[in-house]
């Protein structure tokens, strides 16, 4: 019923692609970040949620439809429903229904409790299409309140020490998440990196409680930033603006810093271990959540879990839509 | 084990040296000297003898996470580090184990592994991990598999070490030479404050190692106050003749006993209370053998007639630490160098590592580019005014060696690193044109830009052709400038040459896999330098 292509994956009997890269016609999108959302589309179709920060992502050039979660549409000859995935504000996973059955597909999703999005929500399907960007069983997410803890700490620290608290971390999702755990519990308002700035802005409209914010362009010139958490992304990192924060203490936000290489690599002081996709243990609790009789991983290195979930008896096979990018583009 | 666990986060969170600095002092302060002593042990690079083989950490780490042994693989190849992938794989553990002390952990709980039979060692290494947690159970899986790094190095630890005791780093250096042993009072006499007599007879002193000089002399100053002599491709060793026994050190700190009789026996000659600095080389005939040679010798504790003659090796002495008994390495080089050829007066079996005559820097340009035929590999400068200075200090012993060797070869398998480089392919094998094959050659891992490294690893991910365990093959498509500094035959390796310290120079973007050079083109350096 789907098949890759354009970087996304295209179902013809509905004549709709769920997350291309590239233009088309019709397209649903499960989350606003940039390898599932592009600008271009004729037609998009997301979650009510997801609908401000994806128009300020792709803007405002394409024909929007909200959806709401759980309400079934029609799209073709099929039926689609989108359901919270977990992930970021307005993530949805995509339920496909038609003659030939019906599908499940994931963008990106958690299982974790996240107080900036709805809960993800199971459903029954023959076929699960599960992202697997952390397809190993090396990742395994502490709990969030511990990661918190330790965030707060060494927060904490660098107070005692009047040094800047650098945290990295993705600018859609993982900052929002951040300042909304931080919520209560911050001592001092927290400075944004300016990519972060909007976005959050966005979240607040929504109703979403978040710690107390300032952009670091607002700054008074030569204020020092002692013992102050800066929120940036990742890019942010080694770039001149860093100039700003003298001797400070750098910390990244992500799953992949469950591996000290990365963190050592990358130079960090501090790995937190805290991420918006799900865990090994998550991705096999849900293929057995959504009773699906065959697994499809997508979006990441899913032959691991592919071949794991092969040995337990489920019928399971690695997909790559990525390399519909390359085929179809011309020479 | 908490206290080491705490200390090795303390480290392993920060790059500033002060921070790390007062976290080992901390450490070295707070905790039971026998700890001390091990951390001591293993943060200067020593580690356990291996007691358990990494095959059977996989089976045992497999029969604790009921994972299939190629998930595991395939785990390890994402992180890079077995003890870390074990670790991440295992279910939490209790943390019962914790109170254990470093070195209750490793006198009662490691080292005993040695005598148990394979289901006792895996039993007590399974519950082990039931009872370790966090960083705890990560160090723990580290010192079973080897050593490890944190970033500190053992000058830093001396430093640490220094402030606690209150004596001068260099005295902390000297007592951490030799038959140091990790125990409560060998500890306890290294934080001792400074005492005549506190030294074993066998104790060498630390090295003083040579800078590279990077542009030549002429900054150097007037060429009158400095000695020029070879560098010799060898061994560097500390050469102790005191109380009427004889030592031998090797640069690595191994005590090189009965490896080389001729040598011991030639320094019977020397007074007593006499160390020297030098190099052992294969020589034979006033010039030294290739280094291959000397290889034949390294390996073997007690050489047999027949090895004496086919790979026969001379001690070329260039300093004395030591005269009458004392402490000679806060005099100057000119006149350490006096006791030297006072000793070597009496020993004629040592040899003397003589200075290259100059008056001008540029005369040392001409002498730099004959040292290939030399069989050396380069020049060392020496201030004449200088101490004998402790470890890497810059600016009284510099290095200037001679170009390297450069060939372009060819990448084809790539396996991922280790350590920093955790989980990416950084390690890679090159190959050149033989007929219409490529033959591997060299293996290297150094000299890329961390943004090369990254983009070379997406690449190798995006171009595999098979798996061989970790090591996979690429298409063959980028080339590579590669340097070495000696070249020789080897029936071990399919080419037939084996290269000495291959490196990447650069990436070579510009060249294609028809550019590259020739097995021949290699051969023929072999040709060249054997005929010398
Ligand atoms: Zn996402
Ligand atoms: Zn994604």
């Amino acid at each position: 019923m789907l098949r890759p292509d354009a970087g996304g994956l295209y179902c013809a009997a509905g004549d709709f692609w769920i997350d291309p890269l590239k233009p088309v016609p019709r397209a649903v999108i499960t989350h606003a970040h940039a390898d599932h959302a592009r600008s271009g589309a004729g037609e998009y179709f997301t979650a009510r949620e997801g609908l401000p920060v994806l128009a300020h992502r792709v803007g405002d050039g394409g024909d929007f439809n909200a959806v709401d979660y759980g309400q079934p549409f029609e799209l073709g000859e099929t039926r689609v429903t989108l359901f919270p995935a977990g992930h970021i504000l307005g993530s949805a996973t995509v339920r496909v229904e038609s003659e030939h059955g019906t599908w499940g597909v994931s963008g990106d999703f958690k299982r974790a409790p996240d107080p900036t999005c709805a809960l993800f929500q199971p459903f029954d399907c023959d076929v699960w299409m599960t992202e697997c960007t952390f397809g190993l069983p090396v990742y395994r997410w502490p709990a969030t309140e511990q990661v918190v803890g330790e965030v707060l700490d060494w927060w904490q620290d660098c107070i005692d020490a009047g040094r800047p608290a650098v945290l990295f971390c993705y600018a859609l999702g993982k900052a929002q998440r951040l300042l909304a755990e931080l919520a209560d519990r911050a001592p001092r308002p927290i400075w944004l990196h300016g990519a972060m700035q909007p976005l959050t802005e966005c979240y607040r409209e929504q109703g979403i409680l978040m710690a107390d914010t300032q952009t670091v362009s607002e700054a008074g010139k030569g204020y020092k930033f002692s013992g102050d958490l800066v929120l940036a992304p990742p890019s942010a990192a080694g770039s001149p603006w860093m100039r700003r924060f003298p001797r400070h203490s750098s910390g990244f936000v992500s799953g992949w810093m469950r591996i000290r290489g990365n963190r050592r690599r990358r130079g960090y002081d501090r790995g937190f271990v805290m991420s918006d996709h799900a865990d090994w243990p998550d991705l096999i609790r849900t293929v057995t959540d959504m009773q699906a009789e065959r697994v499809i991983t997508i979006h990441g290195s899913g032959e691991a879990l592919a071949g794991y979930l092969r040995e337990q008896g489920i019928a399971a096979e690695s997909w790559n839509l990525r390399a519909t990018l390359s085929r179809s583009e011309p020479a | 084990m908490k206290a080491f666990a705490e200390l090795f986060d303390r480290l392993d969170r920060t790059t500033a040296t002060n921070a790390k600095l007062a976290a080992l002092v901390d450490y070295f302060r707070s905790v039971e000297p026998a700890d001390a002593a091990w951390a001591v042990n293993f943060l200067t690079g020593k580690r356990l003898k291996r007691l358990v083989n990494t095959r059977e950490l996989r089976e045992w780490t497999a029969l604790a996470t009921g994972l299939p042994a190629w998930l595991i693989e395939d785990s390890y190849e994402q992180v890079g580090d077995l003890a870390e992938t074990m670790h991440l794989l295992l279910p939490p553990g209790s943390g019962r184990a914790s109170a254990l002390g470093l070195a209750g952990l490793v006198e009662n709980r490691i080292t005993p592994l040695r005598d148990l039979d394979d289901e006792a060692r895996r039993d007590a290494v399974m519950r082990l991990w039931q009872e370790l947690d966090g960083s705890e159970r990560f160090l723990f899986n580290k010192l079973l598999t080897g050593g490890f790094r944190v970033g500190v190095s053992k000058r830093l630890v001396t430093r640490a070490l220094a402030e606690v005791a209150g004596v001068d780093s260099t005295l902390i250096a000297h007592r951490l030479m030799g038959r140091w042993q990790p125990t409560a009072r060998a500890f306890q006499a290294l934080i001792a404050p400074a005492s005549e007599d506190d030294l074993d007879t066998a104790t060498p002193y630390p090295f003083f190692l040579a800078s590279p000089l990077e542009e030549g002399p002429g900054s150097l100053g007037d060429p009158a106050d400095w000695q020029a002599e070879w560098k010799w491709d060898g061994i560097r060793a500390q050469l102790i003749r005191r109380g009427g026994q004889t030592w031998i050190w090797s640069r690595g700190e191994e005590l090189m006993e009965g490896r080389f009789p001729e040598i011991e026996a030639a320094a019977e000659a020397l007074p007593d209370g006499v160390v020297l600095d030098g190099e052992i080389l294969a020589w034979r005939d006033d010039r030294p053998l290739p280094f291959a040679v000397l290889q034949k010798r390294i390996g073997r504790k007690k050489p047999g007639a027949a090895t004496l003659a086919k790979a026969p090796v001379a001690f070329l002495a260039y300093d004395c630490l030591e005269w009458n008994g004392q402490d000679a390495r806060e005099t100057p080089l000119f006149q350490r160098l006096q006791h030297l050829d006072q000793a070597l007066a009496a020993a004629a079996g040592l040899l003397r590592s003589a200075a290259v005559d100059f008056q001008r820097w540029t005369e040392l340009d001409t002498c730099r580019e004959g040292s290939r035929e030399r069989g050396v590999e380069g020049l060392m400068l020496k201030r004449l005014s200088s101490p004998y200075r402790v470890g890497r200090t810059r600016g009284d012993w510099w290095k200037w060696k001679v170009e390297p060797f450069t060939f372009d070869g060819v990448l084809i398998y790539a396996q991922p690193g280790h350590g920093r480089r955790s989980g990416l392919f950084t390690d890679y094998t090159f190959a050149v044109h033989a007929g219409d094959e490529l033959v591997p050659v060299a293996k290297a891992y150094s000299g890329l830009t961390q943004d090369e490294i990254d983009r070379l690893d997406r690449w190798i991910r995006n171009h595999t052709r098979e798996r061989f365990g970790p090591v996979r093959s690429v298409d063959p498509v980028h080339v590579f400038e590669l340097a070495f500094e000696g070249i020789q035959s080897s029936p071990r390796h399919k080419s037939g040459i084996a290269l000495r310290f291959p490196r990447i120079h650069r990436w070579r973007e510009d060249l294609s896999v028809g550019d590259a050079d020739r097995l021949e083109d290699l051969k023929r350096l072999l040709d060249t330098r054997q005929r010398q």
